[in-house]
């Protein structure tokens, strides 16, 4: 299967009487986007910002992140199985407005978590404040459900990433990057020399603001199964939200997969990029057994010399990927797992709430209980006062002159499990 | 199969349908309570630390296990007292919170629960 992304770069973002995106600059009509969250049901109240690199200005509480995407050429649409058919997705040409996203925010449960400053030290932490996102803070109708509240939510901002998404239709793009992956009979004819190797996507599936989905399948209520890689590029899998703010994959995370980016950077050279196997990570501890045991199943079947297992989460999705660790292993493929750390704040404690002599390769996306001292910003769209119960927060965490202190975790993408991080150590 | 919790929300919503055990415990006392179990030989349903809220954050914990089944099942064992460490390291900054949020936190623990039933 075969996709094109054409890449067009944004550069600035600005309000105006058009939406267009023109010389880099991505033009948004405020009412226009405005009316687009507004359409969907039981939205109340939808308000636009602009968020830049290097502003003074803060998002709280982040409930996702979405890159405008439009589906040029080949069959279906982005987001299938929400926004467009069930047509498998990931062939012909998609055009992506790079460097842009549409950030939610707004309440879903009075306990909220995820920040992004867009300057600052705690900009470091997060990939988003390098965008120029298009924030949308909104309200629903009172007595509404908290289920229906962060199903609004979540379908607003997929439906204003896609207005956005369709500016880029005629544009023509900066940089066209083709993904290509064969059949399992030609790849090992193709390259027989190269070992193979397939990436284990973890699912957080275990309730509200805890979900994921696939072609707009609740991922709890599947098997684990296989994608072409570039299906992942074009929407079919999306974030349900979060409570969790530095280790739930956002739809940003999905779109730009930076394994499924690394591994077809290495494709045809050092490696064969077989494919994806998504499995999920259930609260069920029969569930458990059965994904983990499909995960090493299709593995096997599969014949692939090497594994890398991406984990979505804390403390129970820990249990998942030692699981899949071990199965995988014991059938005698190597595995290397990406994870993050709960290993308090002095780093010293153990990392994971569980653990195996066989995950032998380890990387990690950081120590989520490292404490940050954010400073003041100008301005914070959203609400500060959730930021006192947040995760990492803690009460009086917020001194008079504005600045907060909070652990890494409350920031959006902080120790993100797939690797999308912007600090590294050496 | 029983419901070990320290969330009223559950017992309310279980009661009648399965067998509850709901004590007026903190998230860590609870699940010292459910290893109790598993050392009496109930098998775990769920994972303990179910969720993405973290110990220190949501007070209410619920866990599905089964009757004692006579033999101690070493795989929950492993499961429970890992799970206990790992709650071990996040002091409690939250005594205190308005109704509302306890609610909110009740609500959580209940769908993650529910997604095992």
């Amino acid at each position: 299967m075969k996709l094109e992304l054409g890449y067009i770069d944004i550069r600035d973002i600005q309000f105006s009487t058009q939406s267009k995106v023109e010389n880099g600059v991505l033009y948004v009509n405020k009412q226009e986007i405005e009316a687009v969250a507004l359409g969907q049901p039981h939205i109340q109240s939808a308000e636009a910002f602009l968020a830049r690199p290097g502003e003074s200005v803060r998002i709280t509480p982040v409930k996702d992140v979405i890159e405008p995407r439009v589906k040029v050429e080949g069959p279906g649409g982005v987001f299938p199985g929400v926004l467009s058919k069930v047509t498998t997705v990931g062939s012909g040409r998609t055009h992506v407005l790079r460097g842009a996203a549409v950030v939610t925010t707004g309440r879903v449960v009075g306990f909220q978590e995820g920040i992004i400053d867009m300057s600052g030290p705690g900009a470091e932490y997060t990939p988003f404040s390098g965008l120029y996102n298009l924030v949308l803070k909104m309200e629903p109708e009172d007595g509404l459900s908290q289920h229906e509240h962060e199903y609004a939510l979540r379908m607003a901002g997929l439906k204003a990433a896609a207005y956005l998404g369709e500016l880029a239709r005629t544009v023509q793009p900066d940089e066209i990057r083709t993904f290509e992956t064969d059949s399992i009979p030609e790849g090992m004819k193709k390259m027989p020399e190269l070992p193979r190797v397939a990436y284990v996507m973890m699912l957080q599936s275990q309730g509200l603001m805890h979900d994921t989905y696939v072609y707009g399948v609740d991922a709890k209520r599947t098997l684990p199964t296989l994608l072409h890689p570039t299906e992942v590029f074009d929407g079919a899998v999306l974030s349900g939200n979060c409570v969790s703010a530095c280790d739930k994959n956002t739809t940003y995370h999905h779109l730009n997969n930076p394994v499924i980016m690394d591994l077809f950077d290495r494709h045809g050279r050092e490696l064969n990029f077989v494919t994806v196997i998504i499995t999920n990570e259930n609260v069920y501890l029969a569930d458990k057994e059965r994904s983990s045991d499909w995960t090493a199943k299709l593995a096997e079947l599969l014949g692939v010399d090497g594994v890398i297992i991406s984990q979505e989460g804390f403390g129970n999705p820990d249990t998942d990927l030692i699981m899949n660790c071990k199965k995988i292993e014991s059938k005698h493929i190597p595995t290397v797992i990406i994870t993050d750390e709960y290993a308090g704040r002095d780093g010293a404690s153990q990392s994971l709430a569980d653990a195996s002599p066989l995950a032998t390769a380890v990387v990690t996306g950081g120590n989520a209980n490292e404490v940050i001292v954010l400073p003041p910003m100008d301005t914070v769209i959203g609400d500060l006062a959730y930021v006192e119960r947040i995760a990492g927060g803690f009460n009086g965490n917020i001194a008079p002159d504005g600045s907060i202190t909070v652990e890494l975790q409350a920031i959006t993408g902080a120790t993100n499990e797939m690797g999308f991080n912007r600090l590294s150590a050496r | 199969m029983r419901v070990f919790t320290n969330n009223p929300l559950v017992q309310k919503k279980l009661s009648g349908i399965c067998e509850v055990c709901c004590f007026d415990v903190s998230f860590l006392q609870l699940l010292i309570k459910v290893r109790d179990e598993v050392h009496k030989g109930s098998r775990l349903l769920t994972h303990p630390l179910s969720g993405s809220v973290k110990p220190n954050e949501t007070p209410y914990k619920s866990v599905l296990l089964t009757s004692p089944q006579g033999k101690i099942d070493v795989l929950s064992l492993e499961l429970i007292e890992s799970s206990i460490r790992a709650a071990e390291q996040f002091p409690i900054r939250y005594p205190q919170m308005p109704d509302s949020v306890r609610a909110d936190f009740q609500l959580i623990d209940w769908t993650l629960l529910q997604s095992a039933l």
